[in-house]
C-alpha cells in the first residue's frame, strides 16, 4: 500500500465560519458532526445500510453520533436494540447474511467484550467459512480510548485485540476530516471493519474538506519532519502534533505519521518515513505489553534496520487496568512522556 | 405443552399425503444409513471425525421437510445432517466438513438455504434473529429456522436471541432438539426447570413441546410454527424431545457417563421403527417399499462415500483468498511467502 499523503496543512485550526465552507473548501466540524454527516450520507446513498445499537435511535446515541438519523430515515433503518452487545453483533451477522450493510454501535469500548465471541468467531470468519458466499459488510463503530474521566470500562484501547483477529480490519480516525472520509469508506466496504472513534476528540472542531478526502487507505503523514517519526493513531495523533510543535522550538524536526489503518498496517509508508528520519517513537494509549506498538516497532525494524539510529521507542499506557479519571492523566501518554521518549531516541548511542 | 395459537388458515393443518409419508420414511432411512455409515467411515480412516445424530432422525427430517426452500433459511449446528438431507443439500458438500476439507462445508449456503455448519454452541442463534429481522425490513415473508440443543440453551446468546426476536417480532423458529445429553452432562443437570419450551413464556413467545421421535408430529409442529411466523406473529419455540442414542462424536465414549440400561430406557422406541410400524399398520407402505427404501439408501451412501473419497484437499491458496472480499497487501505478502517457501509456486 503506497498511498502516503503529505498534508502539511492537515491541522488547519483557522479560517472557516462554523458549519459553512471556509478557505480551501473546508468546513469547520466537530468529529461528532463529521461522523453524523458521514452516516447520514451513507444511509442516503445505500438503502441496504442500517444503523443500530443501544440508544442509537430516538436518543441519537449517548455521544449523539446518530443524532437525527432515525427521524430522517425511519425506525426500520435506524433503530434501538435491547441492551446486549452479543445480540447486537450476532444480529448484525444475520442482517449481513440477508444482504444488508449493518453499521452497529457498541456504546463504549469496554462493552465490546461481551460481544467478542460474535466478533471473533462469527464476524471475522463468516466470509471464510462460507467460502466468500456470505460476506460481512459490517462496520462496527466503537467509541474508544480514554481521556474523558469516564467510569470503569469506558476508556479501553482494543486495537491490538481486534488487529490480531483474522478477518477483521481496524481503523481509527484522528480528526474530523479523517473521521468523515474513513467512515464513509469503511461503511461501504464488503468486509468487516472495526471503526475506533477517539471519544475525547468528538467535540473538537477542525477543517473538513468533504469533496477531497485523499486516499482512504494506508497511513498518512500529518506533519513532515527530518529528525524523528512519531507514529500514532486516534487521539494520540493530535497530542503528537502538539509535541512536534514543542520539539520544533528546540530545533527538533518531528514527522508525525497517522497510522489510520491498524489492520492492515501500511508498512511501506511507515518504512518510507523512518528511512528518512532514521528514528521512531510509537505512541499509544493501550498497555505496553503485546500492544500494537510492538507490531509497529517490528515493521520499522524490518524495513529500516540498516539505517535506524536507535531502537524504536514505545510511549504507551501501562500494563494496568485503565485507571479512574483522577489517574488517567498519569496513564495516557502525555506531552512530557512523549518528549522524554523522543529524547531517549535522539540521545541513543551504540555500545 | 402447546401455547401456539391454532393456524389462521387451513393450509398448515392439511394432513400429509401417503406419498409425503413415504417420502419422510425414505429420508429417515437415508439419514439413518448415512449417519451410521459415517461412523464406519471414521473407523475406516475415510474421515477424521463425525458427530452422529442417531436417534434424532424424526426430529431432523420432520423439521427440515417443513422448510420452504424458496423463502426460508436454516441455521444448523454441527449435528444437523438429517436436516440438510431433508432440505436436499448436496451431501458430499455437506459431509466435506467431516472430511476436514472445509469447516463450513462445501455447499453453497445461499442456494441451499442452509447457513454454513456452525461449530460454536449457540453461535448462530442470533444470526437467525438478524436474518429474520432482515425479512421484516425487506418486506419478505421468509422465516429463519434456528437449530440448537439442550446444552446450547445454557448459553447467554440464546437468551439474547429470544429476547431480541420477541422485542422485534422477528419471524424465527427456535427449533430445540432436546436430546438429553450435552456430551456427558444430562439435561437434568443442564436445563433448570426441566424444559426449554417453558422459558419461551417469559419472552411472550408461544412454544410447543413435542415428541421429537414422531416424525409426523415434528413436521406438523414445525409447519404450524413456520406459518405463525410467516403471518407476522413473531417467533415460536419448538422443543422436540428426542435422544442422542450414539456418542457425542466419534471421539466420545458414552460408557464413561451412562450405562447401556440407562441408554435403552432413555432412548425409548426407535423413531424409525415406530414410523415403519405406523406406515405398515395404516397400509401406507409395505415391506417391498421398505426394502426399496433401504436399497436406495445404500446406493446413495455408496455414491456419497465415493464422492467423499474422491474429494482432495482445497488449494492452499484459499487459506488466503477467502479471508476477505478485498484482500490486503499484508495477506498477499504472506500468501506469496507461503507459495515460495512451500514450493507451491
Amino acid at each position: 500500500m503506497s498511498n502516503a499523503i503529505v498534508e502539511s496543512g492537515a491541522t488547519v485550526r483557522h479560517g472557516a465560519e462554523e458549519g459553512g465552507p471556509g478557505e480551501n473548501g473546508r468546513e469547520q466540524l466537530s468529529m461528532q458532526q463529521a461522523l453524523n454527516r458521514a452516516l447520514d450520507e451513507v444511509l442516503a446513498e445505500s438503502p441496504k445500510t442500517l444503523v443500530f445499537g443501544e440508544d442509537c435511535g430516538r436518543l441519537g446515541g449517548v455521544f449523539r453520533i446518530t443524532d437525527g438519523l432515525q427521524a430522517k430515515y425511519g425506525e426500520t433503518r435506524v433503530f434501538d436494540t435491547p441492551l446486549a452487545e452479543s445480540g447486537i453483533l450476532g444480529m448484525a451477522v444475520g442482517l449481513a447474511m440477508a444482504g444488508f450493510q449493518p453499521i452497529p454501535e457498541v456504546q463504549f469500548d469496554g462493552f465490546a467484550y461481551p460481544a467478542i465471541n460474535q466478533i471473533v468467531c462469527q464476524i471475522g470468519r463468516m466470509n471464510y467459512r462460507s467460502r466468500g458466499t456470505l460476506p460481512m459488510p459490517i462496520t462496527l463503530r466503537v467509541p474508544s480510548f480514554g481521556g474523558i474521566r469516564a467510569p470503569e470500562h469506558h476508556g479501553e484501547s482494543l486495537e491490538a485485540l481486534f488487529a490480531h483477529v483474522p478477518g477483521l480490519k481496524v481503523v481509527s480516525p484522528s480528526n474530523p476530516h479523517e473521521a468523515y472520509h474513513l467512515l464513509k469508506y469503511a461503511a461501504t466496504r464488503p468486509d468487516p471493519v472495526i471503526f475506533m472513534e477517539p471519544k475525547s476528540r468528538y467535540w473538537q472542531k477542525d477543517g473538513v474538506d468533504v469533496s477531497h478526502g485523499g486516499s482512504p487507505t494506508g497511513a498518512k503523514v500529518m506533519r513532515p519532519g527530518r529528525h524523528l517519526t512519531l507514529v500514532a493513531w486516534g487521539a494520540m495523533v493530535g497530542r503528537c502534533l502538539q509535541v512536534a510543535d514543542l520539539a520544533a522550538e528546540d530545533g527538533v524536526d518531528v514527522e508525525v505519521l497517522d497510522l489510520r489503518w491498524l489492520k492492515p498496517i501500511d508498512a511501506e509508508t511507515l518504512a518510507t518515513s523512518v528511512r528518512k528520519t532514521r528514528r521512531a517513537v510509537v505512541v499509544h494509549e493501550a498497555p505496553l505489553t503485546s500492544g500494537l506498538g510492538a507490531e509497529v516497532a517490528q515493521l520499522i525494524t524490518q524495513g529500516c534496520f540498516d539505517t535506524l539510529k536507535a531502537p524504536v521507542e514505545r510511549v504507551t499506557g501501562f500494563d494496568v487496568p485503565y485507571p479512574s479519571g483522577d489517574l488517567e492523566d498519569e496513564y495516557i501518554p502525555n506531552i512530557d512522556r512523549i518528549l522524554n521518549g523522543i529524547q531517549r531516541v535522539l540521545e541513543y548511542r551504540r555500545g | 405443552m402447546d401455547t401456539l395459537p391454532p393456524p389462521d388458515s387451513g393450509s398448515a393443518a392439511v394432513p400429509l399425503t401417503s406419498r409425503q409419508l413415504r417420502e419422510l420414511y425414505s429420508l429417515m432411512v437415508a439419514v439413518r444409513h448415512l449417519d451410521s455409515s459415517a461412523v464406519a467411515w471414521q473407523r475406516q480412516g475415510i474421515i477424521p471425525g463425525y458427530a452422529p445424530e442417531l436417534g434424532q432422525e424424526a426430529a431432523q427430517v420432520g423439521s427440515g421437510y417443513a422448510v420452504d426452500l424458496a423463502r426460508d433459511f436454516v441455521f444448523p449446528t454441527y449435528r444437523e445432517m438429517g436436516v440438510a438431507r431433508a432440505m436436499g443439500v448436496d451431501m458430499v458438500a455437506y459431509m466435506a466438513t467431516h472430511k476436514a476439507t472445509w469447516h463450513g462445508g462445501l455447499y453453497d449456503p445461499i442456494e441451499s438455504r442452509l447457513a454454513p455448519i456452525q461449530a460454536v454452541v449457540a453461535g448462530s442463534v442470533l444470526h437467525a434473529v438478524g436474518w429474520a429481522h432482515g425479512q421484516t425490513l425487506a418486506g419478505r415473508d421468509g422465516v429463519a429456522m434456528s437449530y440448537f440443543g439442550d446444552g446450547a440453551s445454557s448459553q447467554g446468546d440464546v437468551h439474547e436471541a429470544m429476547n431480541f426476536a420477541a422485542v422485534m417480532k422477528a419471524p424465527v423458529v427456535f427449533f430445540v432438539q432436546n436430546n438429553g445429553w450435552a456430551i456427558s452432562v444430562p439435561a437434568d443437570r443442564q436445563v433448570a426447570g426441566g424444559s426449554v419450551a417453558a422459558r419461551a413464556g417469559g419472552y411472550g413467545i408461544p412454544a410447543i413441546r413435542i415428541d421429537g421421535n414422531d416424525v409426523v408430529a415434528v413436521f406438523e409442529a414445525t409447519r404450524r410454527a413456520l406459518a405463525h411466523c410467516r403471518a407476522g406473529n413473531g417467533p415460536v419455540l419448538v422443543e422436540a424431545m428426542t435422544y442422542r442414542r450414539g456418542p457425542h462424536s466419534t471421539s466420545d465414549d458414552p460408557g464413561r457417563y451412562r450405562s447401556l440400561a440407562e441408554e435403552r430406557d432413555g432412548a425409548g422406541a426407535d423413531p424409525l421403527e415406530r414410523f415403519r410400524q405406523r406406515l405398515l399398520a395404516d397400509g401406507t407402505a409395505d415391506e417391498a417399499f421398505f426394502a426399496a427404501a433401504m436399497a436406495d439408501a445404500k446406493a446413495e451412501e455408496e455414491e456419497i462415500r465415493a464422492g467423499i473419497q474422491a474429494l482432495g484437499p482445497r488449494p492452499g491458496e484459499e487459506m488466503f483468498s477467502l479471508v476477505f472480499q478485498e484482500t490486503t497487501p499484508v495477506l498477499q505478502a504472506q500468501a506469496a511467502i507461503w507459495r515460495e517457501e512451500s514450493e507451491h509456486v
